[in-house]
């Protein structure tokens, strides 16, 4: 394979820096690639050619010319880079997987938009996620589903399928994704990718379509956690328009992704993140793990989080009731969809009524009905008041845990990718996949997925997922960058190269 | 149809009114409560928004410090207690002038609450209104119905939305359930929308302007029998957005709920529309408790922190309240009742202040702006003020007055030119060649000369009778076209004729 696809954003960083390579041949080598495979896994919902191109050679030509200029120049410059469809993008289609919004351009940059063209990373399109961010298989998305590159019969994981299978076959070095309640990591687990939920607060949410405003998060998905610390000291910091961000300098991350170390840190194994229902060979690949890291120095202790218990009931009910508000700007009025009902008046009650009727997914109107009957009169309390109870409980659960341990330990999923329509009829089953990674988003802290290696039983991905306490970001690519050169060096390179080969090319070996 | 009342007297026969106010306030701040684009009124439609207030997929609000500060000042004038950190919420309902189908509002954390306002009637007497509440919220868009004939929605062919109001920054001011105002609950309605409006303009934070909407009153009342504790039900008048009409309202809804409850019935809990055409309210849309808005606390904002020393320093800079400024100036000035309460209603009170600053006594002061200018105004249709008299003018004007080289009569004519633009008070008269004629000379040879013309009215003087005087004086005015000291001139024809007066 082309080795300008298979490198990480650092390598490639580094050889556009040194002028090995320029940034348009980087590009047109990950526009290539798109045109090889993506009909197959079909993470794009829009490639964006001519400005990714544009903005390569606007960089090569800032590199020719020297001087300050290239002096300037972001290191990630030059690097493209794949946006999750949730995030509004001036001269690119925004959908958010829906019908709802099919064809609409955005008038406005997300804030991590403009950074990203302030630094010059070509944007090569955007990845397709389950409605609205609304699953954790990318089967919802109304443009259909996306496929693991490691089987193209199985999910890459949900909402940021898109995001991570772009990532895992080599059409992207980098994207952006958003987490929820495990949309990023969760993905990265099944597709062998790295994904980080930040602290929340930690970049800026303003043009990320809101799913559910207190738990949504911006974050990068990336085959190594450089790349991710990278990404994230790009995207992050302070914003005057996200009134929750945080005024918080998250620029250690690089150096402590750099820095990787184990030695003398405490890792909490969180007991009620495993057992029943978690697969054995993500949990033989975990307890893999936690032998290298005590081998590496650090002293591997249990921690109990009772209220993890609730986590996913809490979840369930706060998520649905922000839908449920969030998603009601879309009623065909201003933007977007518009259906006229097939008979009777036209009134805007009825036309706002057929336009969601048909604008909205299962996935989605499930989402908003449970939410709307949450938040009503005579519910409020007995739903959404004790579901923010129960967050409070677990923000004590961490706080417990956190006093005697610096990071916390977990399998990402409790299981490696399933079947396409394996549970696409059994929500609640559904719901189960993000049982470890939900307490992240209740609680606001910070949660990286690195690849743990393949499952024994089924030769797929497994992901290993670092809690660690809000504002402390740097812990995880410290750590997570330590485990990860464990891992590899185990492995005899990165997981990925594991993976079968796809496109053209497609012969069922391993490469 | 309009609904069957009873008189105004026999519904205070039989019933005691409870009132209640919501009065909301738009603030003047530059942008809007939780967007950059401009709080302006009047521009084209649909030109001062972003994609904030239009809700765009993926925005996000940023609270307004200058409307928060606002907000906190309103509640101080209202002797609000001030919350240290309170949240907004959502209230979730599909109408399209809400861009994001529901409003961002303070909910169960207002800013400001448990205040109380005295309220003053003409004759003096006092009611103290209780406010329960004050809380920032977010004004919705404006709708306008096309292709029907009343312009309502109703019949409506399609409608038209303005977003340029959307996200005006919206101070809502709810008093407790007022009791006991009895026969003069209409007027005290009056008077405490009256005074909301007059503290809101002194404090600055509001055009204040009830015909722009800038402060909009919707008037809740219901009736119990006499003598009763427990409150009956209400009905909610909504945008009753002039002060007459607020009287008149508060009017109309006593007697329609008198003549329901008197003919056995049962007030319906529902919001109504008022008709200021008819003076007649009509019924809205049923209103109950358990009207379900979702209200959940907005997740996109952080609490709004008001600390103790923000709060102190804007107590500090909080001007004199408008009830104790007209106190002290009333006592000062000397007026009496009626005089003063004139003085109020035409709205003159700085301008007589700023006279008073520049020189006049305050009788002068009340004698020019209430004997000249206020009615210049009231023909030109503007307010005293903006006729362009200022305080320097009227001194000038008056010194000359007092110094004699005016009449009054000379003068109305120099104020006139004043405002006509053509000077100070000295340059219109010597432009309009307006000189007193105070050469005793000049004026004996005219009185001569009237008193020869009507020679049966000297006869009539000379006999006592020295009200007859003044058709002398009269003529001597008409030769001199006016510009004759009339004082002067009937100390002179009674000289002449040896009378005394």
């Amino acid at each position: 394979m082309n080795e300008l696809i298979t490198s990480t954003a650092n390598e490639l960083a580094e050889k556009l820096s040194a002028k090995e390579v320029s940034s348009e041949e980087v590009t047109q080598a990950h526009l290539d690639r798109i045109s090889e495979v993506d009909e197959q896994v079909h993470a794009f919902l829009h490639v964006n050619t001519e400005e990714a191109l544009a903005v390569a050679r606007e960089v090569d030509s800032i590199r020719a010319a020297g001087g300050d200029d290239a002096a300037a120049l972001h290191p990630l410059a030059g690097v493209p880079i794949a946006i999750k469809d949730l995030i509004v993008t001036v001269g690119q289609p925004t959908t958010a997987g829906s019908r709802m919004l099919e064809g609409w351009m955005s008038p406005y940059d997300a804030t991590v938009i403009k950074k990203i063209r302030a630094a010059k990373l070509p944007m090569l399109g955007k990845t397709n996620l389950d409605e609205f961010a609304m699953g954790s298989s990318t089967e919802h998305s109304a443009f259909g589903p996306t496929r693991n590159p490691w089987d193209l019969e199985r999910i890459p994981g949900g909402s940021g399928g898109g995001s991570a299978a772009a990532v895992a076959a080599f059409e992207a070095p980098l994207a952006l994704g958003t987490d929820t309640g495990g949309s990023i990591r969760q993905p990265g687990a099944v597709t062998g990718t790295v994904g980080v939920k930040p602290t929340y607060g930690a970049v800026s949410r303003y043009g990320a379509i809101a799913m559910a405003s207190s738990l949504d998060q911006i974050g990068p998905v990336s085959r190594s956690v450089l790349d991710a610390a990278l990404l994230q000291e790009l995207v992050g910091g302070h914003d005057p328009f996200d009134s929750t961000s945080l005024t918080d300098s998250f620029d250690t991350l690089v150096s402590a992704a750099r820095n990787g170390s184990v030695e003398g840190l405490r890792i909490g194994v969180v007991k009620e993140l495993g057992g029943e229902g978690f697969q054995p060979g993500v949990e033989a690949r975990f307890r893999d793990a936690l032998e290298m890291l005590r081998g590496a120095g650090a002293e591997v202790v249990e921690v109990s989080c009772p209220n993890f218990r609730y986590a996913l009931g809490a979840y369930y009910l706060i998520m649905p009731s922000e839908v449920s508000s969030n998603l009601a700007k879309f009623d065909g009025v201003r933007y977007g969809l518009r259906v006229l009902p097939k008979e009777g008046p036209l009134t805007i009650e009825r036309v706002m009524g057929a336009t969601r009727a048909a604008g909205f997914g299962e996935e989605a109107k499930r989402r908003i009905i449970l939410g709307t009957y949450a938040l009503s009169a005579g519910y409020y309390d007995a739903y959404y008041g004790s579901a923010q109870k129960v967050r409070t409980l677990i923000q004590r659960d961490f706080d417990a845990a956190f006093a005697k341990a610096d990071v916390l330990i977990s399998p990402t999923a409790p299981t490696t990718a399933f079947r396409l329509g394996e549970k696409l009829d059994d929500p609640l089953a559904m719901y189960l996949n993000d049982v470890a990674t939900i307490p992240a988003n209740l609680a606001g802290v910070p949660g990286l997925s690195l690849p743990g290696g393949l499952a024994d039983e089924d030769g797929l991905p497994v992901g290993i997922q670092l809690l660690a306490p809000a504002r402390e970001d740097a812990r995880l690519y410290k750590v997570g960058a330590a485990l990860e050169s464990l891992l590899e060096a185990q492995w005899g390179g990165p997981l990925l190269s594991k993976a079968p080969v796809l496109g053209a090319a497609k012969t069922g070996e391993v490469n | 149809m309009s609904d069957p009342t009873l008189s105004f007297d026999e519904a205070m026969e039989q019933f005691d009114p409870v009132l209640g106010f919501e009065v909301h306030v738009e603030l003047n701040t530059k942008t809007k409560m939780f967007s950059s684009a401009p709080n302006a009124f009047g521009d084209d439609p649909n030109t001062n928004v972003n994609e904030v207030d239009l809700g765009l997929p993926g925005v996000l609000p940023v609270v307004n410090k200058a409307a928060v500060e606002s907000s906190i000042k309103i509640g101080l004038a209202l002797n609000c207690e001030i919350a240290e950190s309170c949240r907004f919420a959502r209230k979730n309902y599909f109408y399209p002038d809400t861009p994001k189908n529901f409003q961002t509002s303070q909910y169960d954390e207002p800013i400001a609450h448990d205040g109380w306002i005295d309220i003053e009637l003409e004759d003096g007497e006092v009611f103290r209104v209780e406010i329960e509440r004050a809380h920032m919220e977010e004004d919705a868009g404006k709708l306008t119905h096309m292709g029907g004939a009343t312009g309502r929605i109703q019949g409506a062919e399609y409608s038209l939305v303005d977003y340029n109001r959307a996200g005006v920054p919206l101070v809502e001011i709810v008093t407790k359930p007022i009791v006991g105002a009895g026969r003069r609950a209409p007027e005290l309605a009056r008077a405490y929308v009256s005074a909301i409006r007059e503290i809101v303009k002194n404090l600055g934070v509001s055009d204040a302007r009830m015909e722009r909407g800038n402060v909009r009153c919707d008037a809740n009342v219901s009736l119990m029998p006499k003598g009763a504790t427990k409150f009956g039900i209400r009905s909610e008048t909504k945008n009753v957005n002039s002060l007459r009409s607020v009287e008149h309202a508060v009017r109309h809804e006593i007697q329609r709920h008198a003549a329901v409850l008197a003919g056995g019935g049962t007030v319906t809990q529902e919001t109504r529309h008022w008709h200021e055409d008819t003076r007649t309210t009509t019924a809205g849309r049923p209103k109950s408790d358990a009207d379900d808005y979702r209200y959940f606390p907005e997740p996109d904002l952080v609490p709004v922190v008001a600390t103790r020393e923000w709060v102190e320093s804007i107590r500090a800079q909080l001007p004199e309240p408008p009830a104790e400024r007209r106190k002290r100036l009333k006592a000062a000035w000397g007026y009496s009742d009626p005089e003063f309460r004139d003085v109020v209603n035409a709205g003159v009170v700085d301008a007589i202040e700023e006279t008073i600053s520049a020189g006049a006594t305050p009788a002068a002061a009340r004698k020019w702006w209430m004997g000249e200018i206020v009615g210049r105004a009231k023909v030109a249709d503007v307010e005293p003020a903006e006729l362009g008299v200022t305080p320097e003018a009227i001194v000038e004007l008056n010194g000359l007055v007092e110094g004699g080289k005016l009449n009054n009569k000379m003068a109305a004519q120099v104020l006139d030119g004043v405002i006509a633009g053509e000077g100070t008070p000295t340059q219109v008269m010597e432009a309009r060649g307006l000189v007193l004629v105070s050469d005793d000379g000049a004026l004996l040879e005219a009185i001569d000369s009237a008193l020869a013309a009507q020679p049966e009215v000297a006869e009539k003087i000379r006999g006592g009778k020295v009200q007859a005087v003044g058709a002398i004086v009269g003529g001597v005015m008409k030769a001199t076209r006016g510009q004759a000291d009339a004082g002067r001139v009937r100390e002179l024809i009674l000289e002449k004729l040896g009378v005394n007066a």
